[in-house]
């Protein structure tokens, strides 16, 4: 049953794949400076090591997305299955430079309320907020750049327990509940996704996703392993019905922190999904497969928007629209699907999910972020009362709509792009539910955004109490990161040639080991 | 029933019972207990698959072993981890329970003002 390893498959360290270590490896060294910095110093250590982060992550897209060929690193020269690679490519090197930029964002934006404050002592919260930060970070480089499935386990734990932390830094038992709902969803999907690797390896006795693709047949072993993985990483990624954790724990967050929290840290497990469907096991699915995730999603989208309208705290409905947008990333499965040749295949579907997947980090990070400061302004964040926000926090309230314009999907935004792409990959397969849909979700989308911005827009008598100010420079970011949500089309569109996402090497290495 | 298969059915049936105490039981202590439990048949499933690749005169395959003991550690951690929430839990709200009555669309907390 179990092949010889293909020798001439088995992967070689490329140039330039040492990047890939400095890529994992500065992160945990931050970590550690964090902590023995201690709160005083821990912010500075922080904000000094991004730089180093954004360009590790720069220079190893300059290196995968021009060519697209991708970066290769085997640890301690040793070579699979024995050995562990570490792999960049396309969709790596994207999500490197989307976490660099949320997080150096986000890590500035952090900097008012988690920095050192002259003459009040240290606080645990603050070396706890930036150490964990640090720690998201070199967690999301080892989830995008892992080509072992044990490996990837312990880098989604990583990630997990990074991320949860970050929802009840305040303490309060509601958050505290958030947390622990949010890390038995977690473990779960861990123990699930464990057991599906656990069942791979005894079936086909490696845990190298190359390997794995050439040896993986349709057969019980493969079905059950796929099934399992792909029900834990779903807990992971809260897509609709496993979202009930999302949304206390997004919005209990403080305001950087659910900017993290939303825009990256469930998309750490999606890309692991797209992994196991596209790279691992793309001959594996069928069509009922494919269409019952997408309805899964299709339901995030329409439960997820229906309840955001119906929030009455802004922060709550900007995580429910958090659920609704992940849906959006499940779409892509059924329009990927070739019946030709019964398998996945990566393209025009895959192309506009990945792009959903960045677009939304950055618009979903302003959002997350102009709310924090209107609420800090406005000393509550009742949807009712935003009235004279619009005058108050001009920059705010235009990040808050820039970042709903790209969840929308109105042109030039990368939301607009990516739900193009899905639309016309539904037109052409003929698949027209899937694009009704996205129409309705659009809808949808405009509708709660609409409605924030309608109320802060409304006026309030010139007797009413004024309203807190907020540093310029904070509304700034936020907008930054809004204005990057809302020009990725045009990048996408102009100059620059969408780097193809694909599975090329692996897949044909599946077409020719199928049946 | 060889010694292999014993306890490959043993590793089963632990991550039934911990998969149905994981699912059914809503006290987070318990869940934990659950998970615990599922962890470990899968570290036994693990090692039933680490015996049964006992070829060329090799006693087990040892990559699963090697993998078996990051899994205990990553598994400690995690319940560690938990605990640690669990107990702060208990002492800021009084009470160790995640009511899965409540209403998900409600606020985590009353407004500010």
């Amino acid at each position: 049953m179990i092949a010889e390893p293909d020798i001439a498959n088995v992967a070689m360290t490329t140039p330039g794949g040492a990047w890939l270590i400095a890529a994992l490896v500065w992160p945990v060294i931050a970590v550690l400076l964090t902590i023995v910095g201690g709160g005083r110093y821990a912010a500075r250590i922080a904000i000094a090591s991004m730089p180093v982060g954004l360009a590790v992550s720069v220079a190893i897209a300059a290196r995968v997305l021009p060519e697209g060929d991708a970066l290769v690193y085997l640890v301690g020269g040793w070579a699979p299955p024995l050995g562990i690679a570490l792999r960049a490519d396309a969709l790596s090197a994207v999500m490197m430079l989307t976490t660099a930029v949320v997080i150096s964002g986000a890590g500035l934006f952090a900097y008012a309320d988690f920095g050192p404050k002259p003459g009040e002592p240290e606080t645990r919260t603050s070396l706890v907020f930036w150490t964990l930060l640090i720690a998201v970070w070199g967690a999301m480089n080892l989830v995008v750049t892992g080509h072992d499935l044990f490996n990837l386990y312990v880098a989604l734990e990583l990630l997990t327990f990074a991320a949860v932390p970050l929802v009840c830094l305040d303490g309060r038992a509601a958050t505290l509940a958030a947390a622990l709902r949010y890390l038995m969803f977690a473990l779960l999907g861990s123990v699930l996704y464990l057991l599906g690797a656990v069942l791979l390896y005894g079936a086909y006795g490696t845990l190298d996703i190359t390997l794995l693709a050439a040896r993986v047949q349709p057969e019980p072993a493969a079905w059950v392993a796929a099934a399992l993985m792909t029900a834990g990483l779903l807990a992971k990624t809260a897509l609709f019905p496993l979202h009930l954790w999302l949304p206390p724990a997004h919005a209990g967050a403080p305001p950087a922190a659910s900017a993290i929290l939303s825009a990256l840290v469930v998309k750490g497990s999606f890309v692991l999904i797209i992994r196991l469907w596209f790279e691992v096991m793309p001959a594996l699915w069928s069509v009922a497969a494919t269409q019952l995730i997408a309805a899964l999603g299709a339901a995030a989208i329409l439960y997820g928007s229906v309840l955001a309208l119906r929030q009455q705290r802004l922060k709550l409905l900007i995580a429910y629209s958090t659920v609704a947008q992940i849906g959006y990333l499940f779409l892509m499965f059924p329009l990927a699907f070739d019946p030709a040749t019964a398998q996945l295949q990566g393209g025009v579907a895959l192309t506009g999910g990945v792009l959903q997947t960045v677009s939304h980090a950055f618009a979903k990070a302003g959002m997350f972020m102009a709310a924090g400061l209107i609420a800090s302004s406005l000393g509550h964040d009742r949807v009712a009362d935003l009235a004279g926000v619009g005058r108050a926090l001009p920059m705010s309230l235009i990040a808050f709509g820039l970042a709903g314009v790209s969840l929308v999907g109105l042109p030039p935004s990368g939301g607009f792009v990516a739900k193009w792409l899905l639309l016309s990959a539904a037109v052409s397969t003929g698949q027209w539910w899937w694009a009704t849909v996205l129409v309705v979700g659009g809808l949808l989308t405009g509708g709660y955004v609409m409605l924030v911005l309608i109320r802060a827009m409304g006026t309030v008598a010139e007797s009413a109490a004024p309203l807190k100010p907020v540093a310029r420079s904070r509304e700034a970011i936020a907008l930054a990161m809004s204005l990057c949500a809302a020009l990725l089309g045009l990048l996408a569109l102009g100059p620059v040639e969408l780097p193809t996402f694909g599975t090329s090497g692996v897949a044909t290495a599946v077409a020719e080991v199928g049946p | 029933m060889s010694t292999v298969t014993l306890f490959g059915l043993c590793g089963a049936v632990l991550i039934g019972l911990g998969l149905y105490g994981a699912l059914t039981h809503p006290q987070p202590l318990r869940k934990l207990i659950a998970f615990n439990l599922l962890g470990s048949g899968i570290f036994l499933l693990f090692g039933t698959i680490a015996r049964r690749g006992a070829w060329n005169a090799v006693g087990g395959d040892p990559v699963p072993q090697a993998l078996v003991i990051t899994g205990v550690v990553v598994a400690f951690a995690a319940t560690a981890f938990a605990v640690a929430l669990l107990l702060r839990l208990f002492k800021e709200s009084g009470e160790a329970t995640l009511d899965p009555t409540a209403p998900v669309g409600a606020p985590p907390g009353r407004p500010e003002s």
